[in-house]
């Protein structure tokens, strides 16, 4: 497994390309489900719910595509959704003692930064495999969330900031106009800068990146700090949204935004996937859940779901893409 | 990856020892009645659990995987024991089904990581999410109550003097001994994990062995259930929630390598006494619990680190 013999990935210059027959799959599949889900239940299609769908489609988004970078280069970022419950706690008592939702969303972001940091440092300097530091950094995070908090809630946010979260512009809501922003930065970075061809190399071969000149150690720390920070926006806008914070708010994130980027077609042993293609992810996982929920099935099922569709996504991918072992 | 195979045991000896001695040390010093001999026959009894599911741990750590799904599986065997019992009044129906369960988990999972070549955190990171809807499922998120005694009376119940979870938690330390160290099933597991290619070519199928070694791991997942459900006189939805990070930690600590397939089965038992001590000692300064699952997570990054520096040098 830790031989470096996987072949190597052309690097993805464009959306053109042989991922592209990858992501009409994902499309249609997403499609499929609207059909089947239009066909059961008369509300699907009602504007109400497919807003619904977008909003909550897009906050899994934000923690999915900074995770969709991570796993780009063959790591994984398992504290997402604790570090979405902390920043989203530590920017909550910011707004309410300040009053001013600039220094929380500063707040969010850089508590969400600096977890990622940290994970970066842990993954390259102390060269600890990913997804257990991670998971360290999980409990880590989760222990000082719940401590910090101590089983209080915040709540009652100055409606302006609410309006991050909750608010409509031209009839869309304002997570989707965010969720189209960084959807565009996001495919913009990983398929035209040569930073983001640079986070490609180090997942498809560490080692001939680092033998081509690319600073392997300083591209690792930026993806997780884009990572972490991608985890702070998620929570200003899940603060807008539930105008609350609580310390358990970041325990269900974590599985669905790992199943995100691997419905959308990112692969675990890195150099091969697409920001775009984790949208998809979402949106397909997004709408997964929310015919559940239309088809009154018990909400006790969706981690069960979740986890299926977790592992249906992996071996799906490696079925395609016949991954050498 | 690295030059010599075994490191042998001696240098290993020194960095888990030295850190449970350092906890008892500053905890000794500074928690009231930490040395007191009630204190710690509760910190061994507390660490009967934990026992039972690092052993398995160790040894699919030692195959270079992970099962993050153990703490879930626990959680739902748990309260497969407490519905099955309170249903048939049989505590032994009970802790089948807790163990079929388990078994059942076991095969799954290593049968991902063996056949489908998923990777093996997220293959079980997936079977996670399963264990805990159906958690969920089973008991609709309430607690099962008004088990029968029987099932409680085992974690108090003492044979020859010792608490029973004691006495099990020793025999599987045996067992899990003799199996790593006197059997062909243990010289494959440290094949596993050191060289999966010369079990290839001496003709045996490393899929079947990995199998084995995660259905272990679900065997006593079942069994610990078993004692969770006494513990708390109850089964209860996420009682074993992050289970699994403390049976992690025990084996990290314990000086098993995550990426040299070689493990220490004695060093992971003083890790989890070292996990058992931590956590008590905090209790005992009223550290709030939060805080104590936060220093268990610290604990893992610093043996981790250590571990990092030992391989480097």
């Amino acid at each position: 497994m830790t031989d470096m013999t996987k072949p190597v990935v052309a690097p993805p210059g464009s959306l053109v390309s042989g991922d592209l027959m990858q992501l009409l799959y994902r499309l249609s599949a997403a499609f499929l489900i609207c059909i089947m889900l239009s066909l059961l239940n008369d509300s699907f299609l009602s504007l109400g719910n497919i807003l619904n769908v977008l909003r909550q489609a897009s906050l899994l988004f934000f923690i999915a595509s900074g995770l969709t970078l991570v796993v780009l280069t063959a790591g994984l970022d398992l504290s997402v959704g604790a570090n979405v419950a902390l920043s989203a706690c530590l920017a909550g008592t910011v707004i309410q003692h300040t009053g001013s939702p600039l220094l929380g969303i500063l707040t969010g972001l850089l508590s969400g930064g600096i977890v990622g940091l940290l994970n970066g440092v842990m993954v390259t300097a102390l060269r600890i495999p990913s997804f257990i530091a991670t998971y360290g950094m999980l409990w880590v995070l989760n222990g000082l969330t719940y401590w910090y908090m101590g089983g209080e809630t915040i709540h009652g946010f100055p409606p302006a900031f609410r309006q991050i979260g909750s608010g409509y512009l031209f009839g869309l809501p304002i997570p989707v106009y965010l969720l189209l922003i960084f959807l565009a930065i996001g495919t913009a970075f990983a398929q035209r800068t040569i930073w983001g061809q640079e986070i490609y190399a180090v997942g498809a071969n560490p080692v001939a990146a680092r033998l081509s000149g690319i600073p392997v150690s300083r591209r690792l720390l930026l993806v997780y700090c884009v990572s972490g920070t991608m985890a702070g926006l998620a929570s200003i806008i899940f603060l807008a949204r539930l105008n609350s914070a609580e310390a358990d708010i970041g325990e269900s994130l974590t599985l669905p935004a790992i199943a995100a980027v691997l419905i959308g077609g990112t692969s675990l042993f890195g150099g091969v996937g697409t920001v775009f293609g984790t949208f998809i992810g979402a949106l397909i996982l997004t709408l997964v859940l929310n015919g559940m929920n239309l088809l009154s099935v018990n909400t006790n099922w969706q981690p069960f779901i979740t986890g299926v569709i977790v592992i249906v996504a992996v071996w799906l991918d490696m079925a395609t893409r016949r991954h050498e072992l | 990856m690295r030059e010599s195979v075994a490191a042998s045991p001696l240098r290993r000896i020194p960095g888990v020892a030295v850190m449970l001695a350092l906890l008892v040390g500053i905890f000794g010093s500074i928690a009231p009645g930490f040395l007191s001999p009630a204190n710690i026959s509760n910190v061994l009894l507390q660490s009967t659990i934990l026992t039972m599911l690092a052993l398995p741990m160790t040894l699919i750590i030692m195959t270079e995987g992970i099962d993050l799904s153990m703490g879930a599986v626990v959680t739902l065997t748990s309260l497969m024991v407490a519905i099955v019992s309170l249903a048939t009044g049989s505590m032994l129906l009970g802790l089948a089904a807790a163990i079929g369960v388990g078994i059942a988990f076991g095969v799954l999972n290593g049968w991902l990581v063996a056949r489908s070549g998923i990777p093996p955190f997220v293959a079980t990171l997936g079977t996670l999410g399963m264990a805990q809807g159906l958690c969920l499922i089973v008991s609709d998120g309430q607690s099962v109550v008004g088990i029968p005694r029987a099932v409680r009376e085992i974690y108090s119940a003492t044979l020859a003097r010792l608490p029973v979870p004691v006495v099990v938690a020793l025999i599987a330390y045996a067992v899990f001994h003799v199996l790593l160290y006197h059997t062909r099933f243990g010289t494959y597991i440290f094949a596993l994990g050191g060289n999966r290619d010369a079990l290839r070519y001496a003709g045996r199928s490393p899929a079947k062995w990995l199998i084995g070694v995660y259905t272990l791991g679900g065997l006593m997942a079942g069994i610990a259930g078993l004692f969770m459900t006494a513990r708390m006189n109850a089964g209860h939805p996420t009682a074993g929630l992050g289970l699994e990070f403390d049976a992690i930690a025990a084996v990290a600590v314990g000086g098993t390598s995550f990426e040299r397939g070689d493990g220490w089965l004695f060093g992971t038992l003083l890790g989890v006494i070292a996990v058992g001590v931590l956590r008590n000692g905090l209790n005992l300064l009223a550290l709030p619990s939060s805080l104590q699952v936060g220093s268990v997570g610290f604990l893992v990054i610093v043996a981790l680190f250590l571990d990092g520096l030992r391989s480097r040098s």
